[in-house]
């Protein structure tokens, strides 16, 4: 489990993960926060259903894809953390396809 | 309504933010685009916001991160944040960002896309529980964050680096299995001379060395083969060694064996990229000014070959003084002035390369799987034996292989499985890497929605109308 090093003067808001209210760091990093709260997988694959978590957390790998505020495919490590979000699990990402058939 | 700049810029780390500064010093007009909310790139990822505590911990290579960004911040080039650029041409970009997007003309790019971590291919290093040391050292980084009794594998700089500064911030490790080749040492000797013309990055190395000698976490070396374990997520690493196998529960593992520049982009506008052996990477190809084959495009920093934060700053300048010239804003005279000393230092920072790139090659093994069941393309969970059958029935590079198996068509776009690729067909089929070639990278280079790429145009049509 990844934890805070220091306790950060920063506001804490609201966040809906998963259907259930966590209190994050405001504009801290999504994937970080949600890595703290236990939020897992991110993900499953489309191919074999297989869990994903983030992996290098600059935007490369796209394993940290969940559905923000109803988006799918949101990569979290590139997202911040604001106050009444809502998170949840992506599951097969079919709609991954969708995105790069309507591209 | 299409926006109209002089120059471009792609990536807010060293490089991207000293090309920006250079070029409005000479009164051109510049846009940079960046995916994170603040400047600094991953080198120095939340250097605006981190805690002095924090700062402290990270040492200070990654302080010297805060005049450039202040020199950013004060040099009026119009910085767009959290920005996905989707397109990039001789006419300019397109970018998508929460705060909106659209498009923008440019009289020259420079893409300073950064390095990201060479693929780390090995059974099961897609469980949840398992990211690279970059990724540990962004959390700390931007975050805050860190994990106890992680295992750290790979060989590089940058592992000693996260680990050193987990030991300074009190958190536990639990091994560190070193992959570096046991005969690397030797080769790199023969480039120490030339190494020892940058002593002070020299000197740090052995530091970092030292402070996990002194510490109490046990290290693994000459580690030849690598296994993450576990269902649903990591449980356990288990490694060969000079005297067999080992195994060692863990909840985390951290996976690194160097960085390549993140081609991504360059790759999409289409300029010439060679093949560096010594890098084991394919990289633009640039005179020293980061002038690539096509006229409108410029490459600089660890994205047009790996050198490290102060050379990536330096060949952003030059980039941003030739982008200055190129467009008629600054004479011959005055480039050669300004780049005489930005040249020679930059050659004094990348005179430490070969040696560090001899020392930390990574082996072969860990970069080309050897089993059938490990995963090349974690996206479509293309495996190693995909890629033999393929090649088996004449697939001759990564282009053909998409139709195959369909590596590389995943959402990363073949980011992170390129290298892998090109590798693995290179070994199967014995050629090489250089005439294997890479991915055609297509537009839009990073997923966008319908809404993205139709939303600027009704606009403007709007506009028109
Ligand atoms: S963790 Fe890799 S793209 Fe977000």
């Amino acid at each position: 489990m990844f934890r805070p090093l220091e306790k950060g003067p920063r506001r804490r808001v609201s966040v809906r993960v998963d259907g259930r209210s966590v209190e994050m760091e405001e504009d801290a990093n999504l994937a970080a926060a949600l890595l703290e709260a236990g939020f897992s997988p991110f993900r499953t694959t489309p191919v074999s259903g297989a869990p994903r978590e983030p992996y290098c957390m600059m935007g490369v790998c796209f394993d940290c894809l969940a559905v923000v505020d109803d988006v799918p495919n949101r990569q979290t490590c590139l997202e911040t953390v604001r106050a009444g979000m809502t998170v949840a699990m992506q599951e097969g990402a079919a709609t991954v396809r969708d995105v790069e058939a309507a591209s | 309504m299409s926006q109209r700049v002089d120059l471009a810029v792609l990536g807010s780390g060293p490089a991207g933010m000293a090309a920006a500064v250079a070029a409005r010093r000479h009164g051109l007009s510049v846009a940079l685009f960046d995916e994170q909310e603040g400047p600094g790139g991953q080198i120095y990822r939340g250097i605006e916001s981190a805690e002095a505590g924090r700062t402290a911990i990270l040492g200070p290579d990654y302080a010297a991160g805060r005049p450039l960004a202040a020199a950013f911040r004060a040099s009026g080039a119009t910085h767009h944040p959290r920005a996905t650029v989707w397109r990039i041409g001789e006419d300019g970009l397109s970018w998508t960002s929460p705060d909106g997007g659209g498009e923008i003309e440019a009289g020259r790019v420079v893409v300073a896309g950064g390095a990201m971590e060479r693929p780390f291919p090995v059974k099961g290093w897609t469980l949840p529980g398992v990211m690279t040391a970059g990724a540990a050292q962004i959390l700390l980084k931007s975050a805050g964050r860190v994990a106890d009794d992680a295992v750290f594998i790979g060989c590089g700089p940058l592992l000693a680096l996260v680990a050193t500064q987990y030991l300074k911030a009190g958190v536990r490790i639990r091994a560190i299995l070193d992959t570096t080749q046991p005969r690397s040492g030797m080769a790199a000797l023969g480039h120490l001379p030339a190494a020892l013309a940058a002593p002070a990055a020299l000197a740090k190395g052995i530091g970092m060395l030292a402070r996990i000698a002194a510490s109490q976490v046990k290290v693994f070396r000459r580690v030849e083969k690598v296994e993450l374990l576990g269902e649903a997520r990591l449980s356990a690493v288990r490694w060969r060694g000079p005297d067999g196998w080992h195994e060692i529960a863990t909840e985390r593992a951290f996976l690194h064996q160097g960085v390549i520049p993140n081609v991504n982009t360059t790759m999409a506008a289409g300029c010439r990229h060679v093949w560096d052996e010594r890098q084991l990477s394919f990289r633009p190809e640039t005179d020293d000014f980061g002038r690539t084959s096509l006229d409108w495009l410029l490459a600089a920093g660890d994205g047009a070959g790996i050198a490290g934060a102060k050379a990536a700053a330096l060949s952003g300048a030059l980039a941003g003084h030739a982008a200055a010239h190129d467009l008629g804003r600054l004479d011959a005279a005055g480039l050669e002035t300004l780049a005489r000393p930005l040249i020679r230092a930059r050659r004094r920072e990348l005179a430490l390369r070969p040696f560090l790139d001899t020392l930390y090659r990574p082996a072969q093994a860990m970069r080309v799987p050897q089993d059938d069941d490990v995963v090349v393309c974690r996206c479509e969970e293309v495996l190693r034996g995909d890629v033999a059958r393929a090649v088996a029935e004449g697939c001759p590079g990564p282009n053909q292989l998409k139709s195959f198996t369909r590596a590389g068509m995943g959402p990363c776009q073949g980011r992170l499985c390129g290298h892998t690729i090109v590798e693995t067909i290179a070994a199967l089929s014995g050629a090489e890497p250089e005439a294997v070639g890479y991915y055609r990278i297509r537009m839009p280079m990073k997923p966008v929605t319908v809404g993205d790429i139709v939303g600027p145009t009704i606009l403007k049509e709007e506009n028109h109308g």
